[in-house]
């Protein structure tokens, strides 16, 4: 039986890591009291039988991580509660004060810098939201968590938007006093929508930040990019649609506390071709209310990883470590290990690593067939419809990366499936490249094919040979810039320096409306490293060296961050067009980011020629 | 169905015998300093709980020959400012400290009164507390900056409890290689971050505000209006 051999095999890896531990323990010379301290010995003299000490406690270094050793997570039961879809986020008739395109200092607005745009797109709908202090449950088997959520929810509540609808979101600051913030976590706050073709000063830049007791007014003008420029006749380049975005916090040195704490959401894009209606359009699975089994097709789900005190069951974040930090708990949608009952159907899911230093390769899997292949379709590559659909086999997303999948659960109703990620990390480095076979990953999603058949009125995606297709990319550049991730003395750098954490200095500027070639490289080592640029989506012109007709399929899409793996040098495709401002590039490994991997770059009237930045 | 296998059975008491005969030999060696560790049932705040995971409480001589103890002398109720480095360093080190010396310049005399900087040896065997107070007097550091050594291991736990590690073991044993930047952090708000030791003085200055007492940070982003 498949049971049996699953805890053969674990006890064989116990025993593995047990003799690792052994050796390292040795190696490092620890003396009881130092293992007493750091909770691996009981008073009784016998290693502490958790699994594995966990990957972080005792890692490849040979000794205790960063932090003196993380603890591992209490004991909770995988699939015992169930997935949850996000809230759909609800409108308000009108704010008070009226939102003003100067900021309204004297009302509290801590927004220093007028809307650009606010006359030209006029929002039709307003928003209000809070970021405040909640008590959360993650597992029943775990006290309630004391975790800051966008209207207390996390992830945050969800957006559902349309293009050309002009949005305006009042974002109140109503977080804990200083001294109350449970360990980690810091009370200023910038929200960014990541990747919206947002003006900079609604853009969640990370040094416009606002204190608590203040609001923020966000204006969301959900426009295609060359609405202003390339295609101001058409309303911008319907090839530049974007249909799955995420929201989170971009607060200056302490993002990855922020965003681990709670502060991330989703935000969904739709029109008249990718519509939500599987009558229309494109006829991808409904999104109906978003939130019943019969009517909500068309599934966001929220990945990320986290630690659990093992005395108090309460979030721990490992704020000494430069690398980036691992859990050893894995959530969807805020919760442990759920389990979602679905129809046999197609499903579109849009799943986002939320990190915060995780990398995920993500299947389905049939544990009681782990042969089975489960092939499945991905439409989207960080929230841009591919060409066509493309089926695949697994998606593998770095932290920010987004991936849109049609799965077809037809062929398996009455039996149960799991989401998978069985790409090997064992520390904030990266993952190791390594694929896990089957079945020996981190189960993360039950999926149970057991409610009733019901009508399905999607489109096959294998008949879908074409979305919008993809934007021209032979237009000649303005200028060619080399961007290189680096590391020395621990420090993250691009091009060997560091951000400026007052976000002065202007590494490029980018002349608006005009064509950039970006070469992004990876020098630093073992390391990965997710870089993202804000405000446009991307092509690669090449992957290592390499055009990208020889790449896999789903790398010719548009995206937003370059997933930099083990020394990858990549040249990519830019228009920067429409707006004016600034806006960041930096890792989302967002430790490496919360340590100066980031740098601040501008679109004005005229550009620079500086080739190395 | 759980079940361990006869032979796994076998190996994992033995490894647990090992582990606790590794123990028994290390209690030996430990024999006469005499201290128990008392567990208590009471669930910790998350500041006990960062204090005891992070800062552990061992006995250090700073450059001037005085004792000290981590976290109760160092670091409890203060901003602090902490990087790693050693006299002999050729490497980053001696750019780093006339970097702080700035730092600590621009930050007056707040330095020794709530804002504390710890720069630590990385080896203490060489750096005596003599060795560091000239080393201190070389730069013209002023007070409020502390230069501190200890006994090796103690160091080194510090060291691995604060982070300031490599996850490569052969880069982490060559000292010349070690961690650049520096974690600043306001121990009682529990607020930590870090930054690039070579980042210019005045952005260093303006990080460590985001950890300042609210009073002080209001007053501040006041001034910059």
């Amino acid at each position: 039986m498949a049971n049996i051999s699953k805890f053969d095999r674990r006890a064989e890896k116990e025993k593995q890591q047990a003799a690792r531990n052994r050796r390292e323990i040795i190696a490092a010379g620890l003396s009881r009291r130092d293992m007493l301290k750091m909770g691996l010995l009981t008073s009784a003299g016998l290693l502490i039988p958790k699994r594995g000490l966990s990957a972080r406690a005792l890692n490849s270094a040979g000794l205790l991580s960063s932090g003196g050793g993380s603890p591992a997570s209490p004991p909770t039961r995988p699939f015992v509660q169930p997935f949850t879809r996000m809230t759909v986020k609800q409108p308000v008739a009108a704010l008070n004060p009226a939102p003003t395109v100067v900021p309204n200092t004297a009302a509290g607005e801590g927004r220093t810098i007028a809307h650009q745009a606010y006359a030209q797109f006029t929002p039709v709908k307003f928003y209000e939201v809070e970021q405040r202090l909640t008590n959360i449950s993650v597992h029943p088997d775990l006290p309630l968590q004391p975790l800051w959520g966008f209207d207390g929810l996390v992830p945050g509540p969800l957006y559902v938007e349309r293009y050309g609808q002009p949005i305006l979101v009042r974002n109140h600051n109503n977080l804990p006093p200083d001294g109350q913030n449970g360990g980690f976590g810091k009370n200023r706050v910038t929200t960014h929508l990541h990747n919206g073709h947002t003006p900079s000063e609604s853009d969640g830049f990370p040094c416009y930040h606002f204190g608590r007791g203040q609001f923020y007014d966000h204006h969301y003008p959900n426009v295609l990019a060359g609405v202003n420029s390339t295609h101001k006749d058409v309303g911008g380049d319907i090839q530049e649609a974007m249909g799955t975005l995420w929201y989170h916090d971009h607060m200056l040195d302490f993002t990855s506390q922020n965003v681990y704490k709670g502060l991330a959401g989703m935000y969904l894009l739709f029109n008249d071709r990718d519509t939500g209606d599987e009558t229309t359009g494109f006829r991808l699975p409904s999104f109906g209310d978003g939130a019943s089994d019969n009517s909500n097709f068309d599934v966001p789900m929220v990945f990320a990883d986290q630690i659990y005190d093992p005395a108090s069951g309460i979030i721990v974040m490992d704020t000494f470590n430069f690398d980036g930090v691992l859990g050893d708990r894995f959530l969807v949608n805020g919760k442990i290990q759920p389990v979602m009952h679905v129809h046999p159907r197609r499903y579109r899911f849009r799943w986002l690593d939320a990190g915060p230093s995780r990398f995920y390769e993500l299947f389905f899997t049939d544990t009681n067939s782990l042969n089975t292949r489960i092939p499945f379709h991905q439409i989207s590559t960080d929230g841009n419809l591919l060409d066509h659909p493309v089926q695949v086999e697994s998606v593998r997303l770095g932290v920010a990366e987004r991936a849109d999948l049609i799965i077809d659960f037809s062929n398996y109703a009455g039996k149960t499936l799991y989401i998978e990620n069985r790409l090997e990390q064992l520390d904030g480095r990266g993952p190791s490249g390594k694929v896990l076979p089957a079945g020996q990953g981190n189960l993360i999603l039950k999926i149970v094919v057991d409610l009733p058949p019901i009508a399905d009125n999607s489109a096959d995606p294998a008949t879908i040979t074409r979305f919008y297709g993809l934007p021209d990319k032979t237009a000649a550049p303005r200028i060619t810039r080399s961007f290189t991730f680096d590391r020395s003395n621990g420090n993250w750098t691009i091009n060997g320096r560091f951000m400026d954490p007052e976000c002065q200095e202007v590494r490029v500027h980018v002349q608006k409306d005009t064509v950039e070639h970006w070469i992004i490289n990876n020098n630093s080592g073992g390391w990965q490293h997710p870089a993202h640029i804000h405000f446009e989506e991307f092509q690669f012109l090449s992957i290592n060296g390499a055009p990208p007709a020889s790449q896999p399929l789903v790398l010719n899409g548009r995206k937003d961050v370059v997933r930099l793996e083990h020394n990858m040098q990549t040249k990519t495709f830019f228009r920067f067009r429409d707006f004016e401002g600034k806006y960041p590039f930096h890792c989302h490994n967002v430790v490496h980011e919360d340590h100066a991997m980031m740098l601040i770059w501008e679109i004005g009237p005229t550009g620079d020629n500086n080739t190395l930045p | 169905m759980k079940r361990v296998s006869g032979r796994n059975l076998v190996v994992m008491l033995a490894v647990a015998l090992f582990v606790g005969w590794l123990a028994a030999r290390a209690e030996g060696q430990e024999a006469g300093k005499g201290e128990q560790a008392q567990e208590t049932k009471r669930i910790k705040t998350p500041r006990e709980r960062i204090a005891e995971r992070y800062f552990p409480n061992v006995a250090l001589t700073t450059h001037e020959g005085k004792k000290v103890r981590f976290y109760d002398d160092l670091m409890k109720g203060k901003i602090v400012i902490i990087n790693f480095m050693y006299a002999k360093c050729e490497g980053s080190c001696p750019g780093t400290t006339a970097n702080l010396l700035k730092l600590q310049q621009l930050l007056g005399d707040r330095v020794g009164k709530d804002i504390f900087m710890y720069s630590i040896t990385l080896k203490p065997e060489q750096d005596t507390p003599e060795v560091l107070g000239r080393y201190a007097k070389a730069y013209k550091t002023k007070p409020g900056w502390l230069f501190l050594t200890g006994d090796p291991n103690d160091v080194e736990l510090l060291r691995r409890s604060l982070g300031f590690i490599d996850r490569d073991p052969a880069r982490d044993a060559v000292k010349s290689n070690h961690i650049g930047m520096l974690r600043y952090g306001n121990e009682p708000l529990m607020l930590w971050a870090g930054c690039p030791g070579m980042m210019q003085p005045s952005k260093i200055a303006h990080v460590i505000g985001l950890v300042d007492w609210p009073k002080a940070e209001e007053a501040r982003r006041g001034g910059e209006r």
